[in-house]
């Protein structure tokens, strides 16, 4: 067990290096000379080569990897460009905005779509269900910066209900984490479904009806828990799209997250801020996906068994 | 004769085959919902450039039909420089859909590439390309684009790249596992033993049997790729301001929309029926390609 949990995360390391590189490659590959941009009007040749000298730029490209992973490992993202300050002070300080975004969105898409994918499975050719599949199929192909732009003119133009500029506050959040959470809702509604169909199949739910358990029972003991497993799954793999997903968002709310710190800083081309969003991105979708691998050892235990055989 | 003979056949196999999947595929209102809706985009798309100008109605201004809300002549109305939105949209969907259609073609030749030499091969060269894929797979493709845009700058041959790189290990995935399915089947094994070289064996008798997943994943993952191409312009990142893009149109628009709302609804929604007409149609494909209805 405890050397499961020991290899994945030795992987997530191998991972998170890999995803480190590959964005830092990326990066470095960003045409035009830095310096140029930071000295501005002071540039002389002379000015522009120390600079380099003194951030680093002319040693070899595996050199400045290995500097800046070891710089990460003390929590250090480097210097920004444009503030000059430790690009680490403006991630923290948006991070938390991004999370409890995130988080509200979660909350929400959770608590609405397993119910209405729930009864829409136990329920079929129902107009309800008929009604949640149709707003399903609309949800996933809503493209979430226009929902929001919509929501602002109904609920903030139109209605004027709801501050139009997202903020940390319970009123500034709710359109911002409606907008994020509608596609997300839509997809696990719709796995939630074809799962719940699936378990409803077998021939355990059979015998559990055969025996004469109560219907509510039925779905709720024996159904449930196993068709939750690949949306729990999903719900994990879903917390880092929704990290991507919050770029949008928060740029056209003005929501003060690292999504946009990080369009601030693509628009002043300021590299270690861009590098260090990127790069706290990927590592926190990187943590969650490795809380969901474990948390779903406890929830089903056939894995454990599995990896205790050592397939897994 | 017998030769010809078996292969009129095989045809006839191939036919009815073809014919089941598209009864299936037509018995399917939303599926064929879908294809009607995006034959209409597709085909407004490809005939308006007979009938407007693109340089003079999506292009020129025209200030002082600025902000002309919808009427008779604009029928979406016109934007903040008097251009008429109803031809910014239709051309629009030139490079929308065209980048989309390219980079989902990209996303499909590479990683399937990738995931058929992975599947073949097995072992150590798997390993590695698997390897690689996961930590693809570990970004979301959203920040995967813009990292590569924002490097490499919002061209249009960089939007292909950068949507269809965040694509690839998808169909890698889906290809590796359906050349592992079929890798150890006797009618492969019996191709390898009469000496088939491997690009043949590959394409003829590996490849074809994985297309149905391929098909559908395509055709879900093209709409995909219209939504982040949209995204990215909207982030003012991809295809930039006077050439039309619904992305950048919403993004121009947005700064009018307190007044002039049809402005933001018009791109948007040509987003949606797009990407709503491509996911019905990859859903009525799955339900026909399906091999476990096929019995």
């Amino acid at each position: 067990m405890v050397k499961y949990i020991g290899k994945r995360m030795a992987s997530l390391i191998v991972v998170i290096l890999g995803v480190i590189l590959i964005i830092y490659l990326i990066m470095y590959l960003l045409p035009g000379d830095v310096t140029q941009f930071i000295l501005g009007t002071n540039y002389t040749e002379e000015g522009a080569e120390s600079l380099r000298e003194s951030l680093g730029l002319n040693r070899p490209f595996i050199i400045q990897y290995i500097h800046y992973v070891w710089g990460l490992l003390h929590g250090d993202f480097g210097i920004s460009y444009v503030s000059k300050m430790p690009v680490r002070v403006q991630l923290f300080s948006r991070f938390p905005n991004t999370l409890i975004l995130v988080s509200c969105s979660m909350i929400l898409c959770v608590a609405l779509s397993i119910p209405m994918g729930i009864y829409s499975a136990v329920k079929p050719k129902t107009f309800l269900s008929n009604l949640i599949q149709g707003l399903g199929m609309i949800g996933i192909a809503l493209p979430s910066f226009w929902l929001g732009l919509m929501l602002i003119l109904l609920f903030s133009v139109k209605l004027s209900w709801l501050p139009s500029l997202g903020s940390v506050s319970l009123k500034g959040i709710i359109l911002p984490s409606i907008t994020l959470c509608v596609s997300f809702m839509a997809s696990t509604m719709r796995m939630m479904r074809s799962s719940m169909l699936e378990v409803l199949n077998q021939d355990y739910i059979r015998t559990a009806r055969a025996k004469g358990a109560n219907f509510r029972e039925i779905i709720y003991h024996h159904a449930m828990k196993n068709s939750m497993l690949p949306v729990i799954t999903m719900i994990g793999m879903n917390i880092g799209s929704q990290m991507g997903g919050s770029v949008l968002t928060e740029s056209v709310f003005s929501y003060p997250g690292v999504g946009l710190l990080l369009m601030n800083s693509i628009a002043s081309r300021d590299t270690p801020t861009i590098l260090g969003c990127l790069v706290l991105m990927a590592l926190s979708i990187g943590i969650c996906n490795l809380v969901v691998d474990i948390l779903m050892l406890y929830i089903d235990p056939r894995l454990k068994t599995l990896i205790i055989k050592g397939i897994g | 004769m017998l030769l010809f003979k078996k292969r009129n056949q095989r045809d006839q196999q191939k036919n009815l085959r073809l014919q089941s999947v598209i009864s299936r595929f037509m018995g399917n209102p939303l599926a064929v919902l879908g294809l009607i809706l995006f034959s209409v985009i597709l085909l407004a798309t490809l005939s308006v450039g007979f009938f407007l100008d693109y340089e003079q109605s999506a292009l020129a201004f025209n200030i002082p039909q600025r902000l002309v809300p919808p009427n008779g002549t604009n029928w979406f109305g016109t934007d903040e420089m008097g251009r008429d939105e109803f031809a910014r949209i239709l051309f629009g969907a030139r490079y929308t859909l065209s980048v989309g259609f390219v980079s989902t073609l990209f996303a499909v030749i590479v990683g399937g590439i990738f995931g058929a030499v992975s599947g073949y091969f097995g072992g150590i060269t798997d390993n590695i390309i698997m390897r690689i894929m996961e930590i693809m797979m570990c970004l979301p493709s959203m920040i995967l684009a813009i990292a590569i845009v924002v490097a490499l700058g919002g061209s249009i041959l960089n939007m292909v790249v950068a949507v269809g790189i965040s694509n690839v290990p998808k169909f890698a995935r889906i290809v590796r596992s359906s050349v592992m399915g079929v890798r150890n089947t006797e009618y492969v094994q019996a191709a390898q033993i009469i000496g088939t070289p491997f690009i043949p064996l590959l394409f003829r008798h590996i490849l074809r049997n994985c297309m149905g997943p391929v098909i559908v994943q395509a055709t879900l993952i093209f709409a995909m790729s219209i939504l982040s191409i949209s995204s990215l312009s909207f982030l003012g990142l991809g295809i930039q301001a006077p050439t039309p893009e619904w992305g950048n149109m919403l993004s121009d628009g947005k700064d009018y929309m307190r007044g002039n709302a049809y402005l933001v609804l018009a791109p948007g929604l040509a987003i949606f029926f797009s990407i709503f007409s491509l996911n019905l149609i990859g859903d009525g494909l799955r339900d026909a390609l399906d091999p476990r209805m096929d019995i």
